[in-house]
């Protein structure tokens, strides 16, 4: 098991969800990007979905789009990605999960990849633009290096494309809370809670994530009646800008939203 | 894991968020189930026929042949309503969307004539329509964009990145990821996920049915060789596919070199790009060694874009087509060329074509017979044309 399978087990032992801020890598700079993830950290993220940035990235609304651009403009490469994330391994034990898409991946070689986010202290994978039809060769590198693949589903996921994902899952699954892009607002919870419902009866056990669209401790403790973990992206990103203490604050409040067993009260 | 659809030999895919997939995959069904009726055949038919102007003429051209050394004929595309080959694609996509059930369409564009075709399409069967188009082509393509308004689409300029169809397909793709169960995204040339790149394929290749027919017709042989400009790929694979069977009629598509491949401000993807994904297809990309894609240079907005159709890619890999490129000053010679001899306006794009005839017929040799796709009329650039003209 991976440091991010330990971290769910570990709160879902504790009747807690886990809390996954995602920050992108080098936004603006890598050495500020060091500095948030680790005042997250100390904020109580358990899981650090770290971006890695791409020139079209084209499932992201506004913010996380900015987020890229100004990393790249800042001359964030997938080396000096690994080498953040080498750093933060020295200093941290926190899950880290690479975000991000395909052709970077792809064009670097999906082996060398793996091998080299693994041997920085990544514990796993998440490719928005590849659907488990075209993950084979990424599944098996993954496998290879001893890394999770975490496949995401949509409200608009059909009984036979959780199935499939779910079998080349590892870490988690990853459902998407709208119809729609990074950054959007969330989107009733009824509906949120029947489609988590419905995933889990399919899932085998393993943990749900719930993301996109979640923004204050408030969507956070709703969210957290219902998924095994948090995911908060263009809100942290957002935050983020104004520093690391701001950011600490925040992420404080939404992992008091996921610790907090009022979540139990009204479920 | 069974082999994925969609394929050619390496190439295609489908590279999407996966809130997509499923909305692609009712696509593919639907496409499959309306190829097989009848009456859908018969309506897009009568549509093309009595409302595109198909089937398009294939016009001599014996001034211009004179000049290049060979006996070359036109594919008169500019003909169609609309005035280029995409109006084909859309009122196909647009019938199929209205069969789904489908209340919006959104398309990307570059040249705008994409644009303009959906708008078309969406206006003759009364459905929303929004466009998205880069900024900068806004600008370099102005009239089209007016012609979009008034045929009641929304346009919308794209800011981000590049400012040109790279971008305005990112945005159509974020539209679609948000209202992908009531929208159709009517792509506009033979590239993106699957099925998009058989779709379009299959609809625009009347144009080599037609032409592979006329020209036997006409001279009672096959061509030695058909030529056409490729940005997505669609007017190229359609005039292609009328002769992929032949094996004696040589195929070749021209990028845009833009100010040449050297410079790095060029569209040519396939001569000078690598393998990679990008919009949903894996295929050619212009892309750094860290798979960042690069922006892509030309004259013509509808061959300024830094990837291409997968089936492209296949036929390029196997050797059944060569890929040449023109520059953006040998496309302006092309467009005089074309103006002073035979009296045709051709659009930019159409430009890198009818530029590298002479090369052509260099490598077939003098006195051979050729057909060039002219997939689009020039309107829509004579801003651009006459500050370069004198
Ligand atoms: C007249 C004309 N020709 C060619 C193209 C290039 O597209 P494709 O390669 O899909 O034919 C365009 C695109 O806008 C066009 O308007």
């Amino acid at each position: 098991m991976t440091r991010i399978g330990r971290a769910l087990a570990e709160r879902r032992a504790n009747g807690e969800r886990a809390l996954v801020i995602y920050l992108t890598a080098g936004d603006p700079s890598l050495e500020t990007s060091r500095t948030l993830v680790l005042a997250a950290v100390r904020a109580g993220a358990d899981i650090i979905e770290l971006g890695v940035p791409f020139s079209d990235p084209s499932a992201d609304g506004p913010v996380l789009q900015a987020a890229s651009q100004r990393a790249l403009e800042g001359g964030t490469t997938i080396a000096r990605v690994f080498g953040l994330v080498r750093e933060l391994r020295a200093e941290t034990d926190v899950a880290i999960l690479l975000f991000g898409y395909y052709n970077p991946i792809f064009v670097h070689g999906e082996d060398a990849f793996a091998r080299e986010a693994a041997g920085a202290g990544a514990d796993g994978l998440l490719v928005v633009d590849l659907p488990p039809e075209e993950a084979g060769p990424l599944r098996a590198a993954c496998d290879s290096s001893g890394l999770d693949l975490v496949p995401l589903l949509a409200p608009t996921s059909t009984d036979a494309r959780i199935d499939r994902a779910v079998s080349i899952a590892s870490g988690f699954v990853y459902f998407v809370s709208i119809t729609g892009v990074t950054g959007a607002a969330l989107a009733d919870l009824g509906g949120i809670e029947a489609a988590v419902a419905h995933l889990r009866a399919r899932a085998g056990g393993l943990p749900i994530a719930v993301g996109f669209g979640i923004a204050t401790p408030e969507d956070a403790a709703r969210i957290a009646r219902i998924a095994d973990a948090v995911v908060v992206g263009s809100a942290a990103v957002r935050t983020a800008a104004s520093g690391p203490e701001a950011l600490a604050a925040y992420v404080a409040s939404l992992a008091q939203a996921c610790r907090n067993p009022g979540w139990r009260r009204g479920g | 894991m069974s082999a994925p659809a969609g394929y050619f030999g390496q190439y295609g895919g489908r590279f999407v968020a996966e809130t997509l997939v499923p909305g692609l995959e009712a696509l593919e069904r639907a496409w499959a189930e309306a190829k097989g009726d009848p009456a859908f055949a018969a309506e897009l038919d009568a549509l093309l026929f009595s409302y595109a102007g198909r089937p398009t003429p294939l016009t001599a051209a014996p001034r211009l042949s004179d000049e290049v050394g060979a006996t070359v004929l036109f594919k008169r595309e500019d003909l169609c309503h609309t005035g280029a080959h995409k109006i084909t694609n859309a009122l196909g996509q647009a019938l199929l969307a209205r069969r789904m059930g489908k209340t919006r369409i959104i398309a990307e564009t570059g040249a705008g004539q994409h644009g303009v075709a959906t708008a078309t399409a969406s206006a003759l069967f009364g459905i929303a329509c929004e466009i998205y188009m880069g900024a900068l082509d806004t600008v370099r393509q102005a009239p089209n964009v007016e012609r979009m308004r008034m045929l009641g689409a929304k346009v919308h300029p794209v800011e981000s990145g590049s400012r040109t169809l790279k971008d305005a397909m990112n945005e159509a793709l974020r539209d679609w990821v948000t209202n992908v169960r009531t929208t159709h995204y009517l792509v506009g040339s033979a590239a993106g996920p699957h099925p998009y790149p058989s779709l379009v394929a299959d609809l625009v290749s009347v144009i080599g049915r037609e032409a592979r027919a006329q020209f036997l017709g006409l001279l009672g042989r096959l061509p030695d060789a058909v030529v056409a400009c490729v940005g997505g790929g669609s007017n190229a694979i359609g005039v292609f596919r009328g002769f992929l069977g032949d094996p004696g009629v040589a195929l070749f598509g021209v990028e845009a070199a833009g100010e040449g491949i050297g410079s790095g401000r060029h569209s040519a993807t396939l001569t000078a790009g690598r393998v990679g994904v990008l919009h949903g297809a894996k295929s050619y990309v212009l892309a750094d060694g860290d798979g960042q894609i690069l922006e892509a240079h030309s004259i013509a907005a509808g061959l300024d874009y830094p990837g291409v159709g997968p089936e492209h890619a296949a036929l390029k890999d196997s050797g059944r087509t060569t890929v040449l490129s023109a520059t953006d000053e040998e496309a302006i010679e092309g467009f005089r060329l074309l103006a002073r001899t035979e009296g045709i306006l051709c659009a930019l794009e159409t430009a890198h074509a009818v530029g590298k005839l002479r090369e052509v017929v260099g490598r077939l040799g003098a006195g051979r017979l050729v057909i060039v796709n002219l997939s689009g009329r020039g309107d829509k650039d004579m801003g651009t044309l006459s500050r370069i003209i004198p």
